[in-house]
């Protein structure tokens, strides 16, 4: 067996109102990638944190190669040669690729006042070529896409040369030959001997890449396992310690009426979306596939008012709608659940209970302008009842909620809003296995109810798994649709890579 | 894999050409040269040489105090305080120099060191105690501007007996006077210390995303607490330039400068929620001001209409920004 390189013991941290970690224990060893795995808030990330030193714990001790440590705060930990990628992506969107990657070392000239932009430059870019990388170091990280700026976050890490590198979800916004690069990577990195701390919900990607597992639970350590030993099963029910919603496909029988409920026809803006035209059904959920940067988002975002359209027709309950801004959508009876829940779809620092409600303000005051403060308090608690939502109360700031509590927090203001169709832009995102089969009972609970939905995911099983109808987008344009029986994976791939110049062929 | 190479060819993005920053220093220069043309077309006196002598010397002070900003409307803070400072600078001058009888180079010294200690002190109130900068600025702006009543007891500080002090700001080569050419001098070591050095690299990468510095293991408190002391010697260096061109250190002039300066650095194109500037576009954005109110009272606009006027264009030239960044 190699050498322990970081152990971590009786690890104990307590933010106002939760016990985040309550004795918990890590161990990883020299040229191991060893999963940690756990339901959302868990703990993972703050274990993590304590590691590197954001955060510093209450009790506990950490032992890095044989000698014990204490990480007061971020530089330390790079100086111990421990890097971390966030779950959260850190980066500075105006500075450069490059500016970001050295950010804190950056070389100098002669004058160590100067900064020597040639050098910066030249390693990022051998930086890139060891990683098969096709980015231009200069490029603003604002222009980038999530994906790329994943990439520049993986290429930080990377550059530290580090002994002990911890990824907190660094797949969650990966296309799949990017996270198929990212595990050459990974084993590249793991045969020099580096100790790799791999934090998902993707099952399917720990089979692939991992070696041993620590699951956690409720900010207590469960169990360490060897990950050709264990089942995923065993896995999931450690994690999560009950039974789990399953669905099959959807048991759609068309239900007879087929009214639709939205009719969007020939909706154009810039290059993004191009004449795209479709229609959903009352009772519906039509799932919308494609490769990151399809366009998906850009048609959600057009129908709901946040972008300009340059022209088309929306069509709500067979009338002509005119949106010109998310409120009119709303007003509709549409509502959207962003992809980027940080940046569009929540108010970080404000609470639990306000940001459930904001949406629908208008049932919670009285004629006078007066907020029914109880009357949302209660269906918040309702909500976090029945989404399972990990907060100490409804009070809570939702920057302190974990990333896929924060995830359900986004879905509760749009059930409280009570919509009739509802866009969600990748719903299940970086949250865990439990939670996601909660989403899915959700979301089939809704449509029975007569709610119609429309399903952005890059997860194929996902699409396959809750639509009854695919459609399948590909710069911009719709170039498929399938009905749930025909759809396979492949059939999706075939429409989601066809590009334009090769049909005009 | 035959479609992950078909998925990298899809995700390879055309380069930008286009820097975000360049057009709006072009808009910028556009307008500051459509000006130029509509007021010297206006009136023949416009371009005469001793009238944009007279326009580079009142871009002088304003602009200073415009260039020191910039650095901390970079960080996404603002300073409140600068023109108080600046006050407070030239009164401290004034103080060392003919209360005390010291030779000019300390009351030099003694007026950047009142600036930069200024600036220290609102840096350490934001950067150390969490005190955000709107606030602790204004505080530091009443504080400076009382200090310098109660040093000078309310009355004006007199050079009479330094002939030679006067000539810091208006000694002149080929009728140039020496605050113009410090102002563009200062301008290019602003514009060094902002795009060469680690200075300005933490100074940017503060106003993008200060949490991200942080965990980068960059000392952000330090960083910060640096970039307001530059502010502050900026205005402390404003304020000996003021003091030299009245021959005096006049306590109760400043408030409403710091104003100004923010409005140079907001034409300029420096965004008030950080992360983006330039020091070009501060000097241009200066000089639009001054051309500007020049140009309206060589055509006999009223003092009062000139104000209108000059609000119009911060917020003209402010939306016009936005605009772009739409179109995007
Ligand atoms: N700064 C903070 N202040 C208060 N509570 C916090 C803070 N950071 C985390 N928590 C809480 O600590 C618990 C553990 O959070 P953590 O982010 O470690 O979970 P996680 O396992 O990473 O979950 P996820 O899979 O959703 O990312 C959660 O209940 C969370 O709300
Ligand atoms: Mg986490």
């Amino acid at each position: 067996m190699s050498q322990i390189l970081v152990s971590m013991d009786g690890i104990t941290k307590q933010f106002p109102g939760v016990l985040a970690l309550d004795q918990c224990r890590f161990e990883l060893r020299a040229g191991e990638v060893h999963a940690l795995v756990g339901e959302n808030g868990a703990g993972k990330s703050t274990m993590m944190k304590i590691l590197t030193g954001v955060y510093t714990k209450d009790a506990g001790r950490i032992v890095y190669k044989g000698k014990e440590v204490e990480i007061a705060h971020t530089k330390a930990a790079q100086n111990l040669g421990i890097g971390i990628i966030h779950q959260e992506l850190q980066l500075m969107p105006d500075l450069t690729i490059a500016q970001n990657i050295f950010i804190g070392r950056e070389p100098r000239t002669k004058f160590p006042l100067f900064l020597d932009d040639n050098e910066l430059n030249g390693r990022t870019q051998a930086l890139f070529e060891q990683m098969n990388l096709k980015l231009d170091p200069r490029t603003l990280v604002s222009e980038l896409t999530v994906a790329k700026q994943q990439m520049v976050e993986i290429a930080k890490a990377l550059s530290f040369k580090s002994e002990v590198l911890i990824m907190d979800e660094p797949t969650a916004a990966l296309t799949n030959a990017e996270i198929d690069e990212l595990f050459r990577m990974i084993t590249q990195l793991r045969e020099q001997g580096v100790g790799i701390v791999y934090i998902s919900h993707r099952m399917e990607e720990l089979k692939r890449i991992t070696d041993r597992i620590t699951v956690m639970r409720d900010g207590c350590y469960v169990d360490t396992v060897r990950t050709d030993e264990a089942t995923i099963d065993a896995i999931i029910s450690m994690m999560v310690g009950r039974q789990i919603y399953s669905t099959s496909k959807p048991s759609i029988d068309g239900s007879g009426q087929q009214t639709k409920v939205l009719e969007v026809q020939r909706l154009s803006r810039g290059n993004a979306v191009k004449d795209v035209s479709f229609h959903l059904n009352k009772g519906e959920i039509v799932g919308f596939a494609g490769l990151m940067g399809a366009g998906r988002t850009e048609v959600a975002r057009a129908i709901f008012g946040a972008d300009p359209i340059d022209s088309g027709e929306i069509l709500v309950n067979g009338k002509s709608v005119s949106i010109k801004g998310p409120n009119d959508a709303v007003r509709c009876g549409i509502g959207y659940l962003s992809e980027d829940r940080k940046q569009f779809g929540l108010l970080v620092d404000m609470d639990v209970k306000t940001n459930i409600s904001i949406a629908s303000y208008r049932s919670f005051r009285n004629p006078f302008g007066w907020m029914k403060q109880a009357k949302m308090e209660r269906n918040a608690e309702a909500h976090v009842a029945s989404l399972k939502i990990k907060t100490p109360n409804v009070d809570q700031k939702v920057k302190f909620l974990s990333g896929g509590n924060q995830q359900k927090v986004v879905i509760g203001k749009w059930l409280t809003r009570d919509c009739q169709i509802l866009m969600i832009d990748e719903p299940t995102r970086g949250i865990d296995v439990g939670a996601k089969s909660e989403i899915y009972k959700l979301l089939d609970e809704l449509v029975q109810q007569g709610k119609s939905i429309i399903m952005i995911s890059s997860e194929l099983p996902e699409i396959l798994r809750m639509s009854h109808r695919i459609i399948v987008m590909c710069e911009g344009r719709i170039t498929g649709e399938l009905s749930s029986a025909e759809a396979t994976q492949e059939a999706i791939m075939k429409f989601a890579t066809m590009r334009v110049e090769e049909e005009a062929k | 894999m035959k479609l992950a190479e078909v998925q990298n060819r899809v995700s390879v993005r055309k380069p930008v050409f286009m820097k975000t920053g360049a057009t709006q220093k072009l808009l910028a220069f556009a307008s500051l040269i459509l000006l130029v043309v509509f007021f010297s077309l206006s009136s023949e006196n416009f371009l005469r040489f001793d009238n944009v002598i007279g326009i580079m010397l009142s871009t002088a002070v304003i602009g200073v105090l415009a260039l020191g900003s910039t650095f901390v409307i970079i960080t996404g803070g603002i300073d409140l305080s600068v023109g108080t400072v600046m006050t407070f600078a030239s009164v401290m001058t004034g103080v060392v120099i003919t209360f005390w009888g010291l030779p000019i180079p300390l009351g030099i010294a003694g007026g950047i060191l009142t600036g930069a200690l200024c600036g220290f002190i609102s840096g350490w109130l934001v950067a150390k105690m969490n005190i955000p900068p709107f606030i602790a600025t204004l505080g530091m702006m009443m504080v400076t501007k009382g200090l310098s009543l109660v040093v000078s007891g309310t009355k004006p500080i007199y050079f009479n007996d330094t002939p030679a002090f006067s000539k810091i700001a208006m000694g002149t080569v080929f009728k140039v006077p020496f605050a113009v050419f410090i102002f563009f001098g200062l301008a290019i070591i602003a514009s060094i210390v902002l795009s060469k050095t680690i200075i300005g690299r933490y100074n940017f990468a503060l106003g993008s995303n200060e949490e991200a510095t942080r965990l980068s293991g960059v000392n952000v408190t330090f960083w910060k607490i640096l970039i307001y002391v530059i502010t502050g010697a900026f205005a402390g260096i404003a304020g000996i330039m003021m003091a030299s061109r009245l021959n005096s250190a006049q306590p109760a002039l400043g408030s409403g400068y710091e104003l100004e300066a923010i409005a140079a650095v907001v034409i300029g194109g420096t965004s008030l929620s950080g992360g983006q500037g330039s020091i070009l576009g501060t000097v241009i954005g200066a000089l639009i001001m001054s051309v500007l109110t020049n140009g309206l009272r060589i055509l006999s606009v009223p003092q009062e209409w000139q104000v209108v006027i000059v609000g119009l264009v911060v917020i003209g030239a402010v939306y016009a920004d936005i605009l772009r960044r739409r179109k995007k």
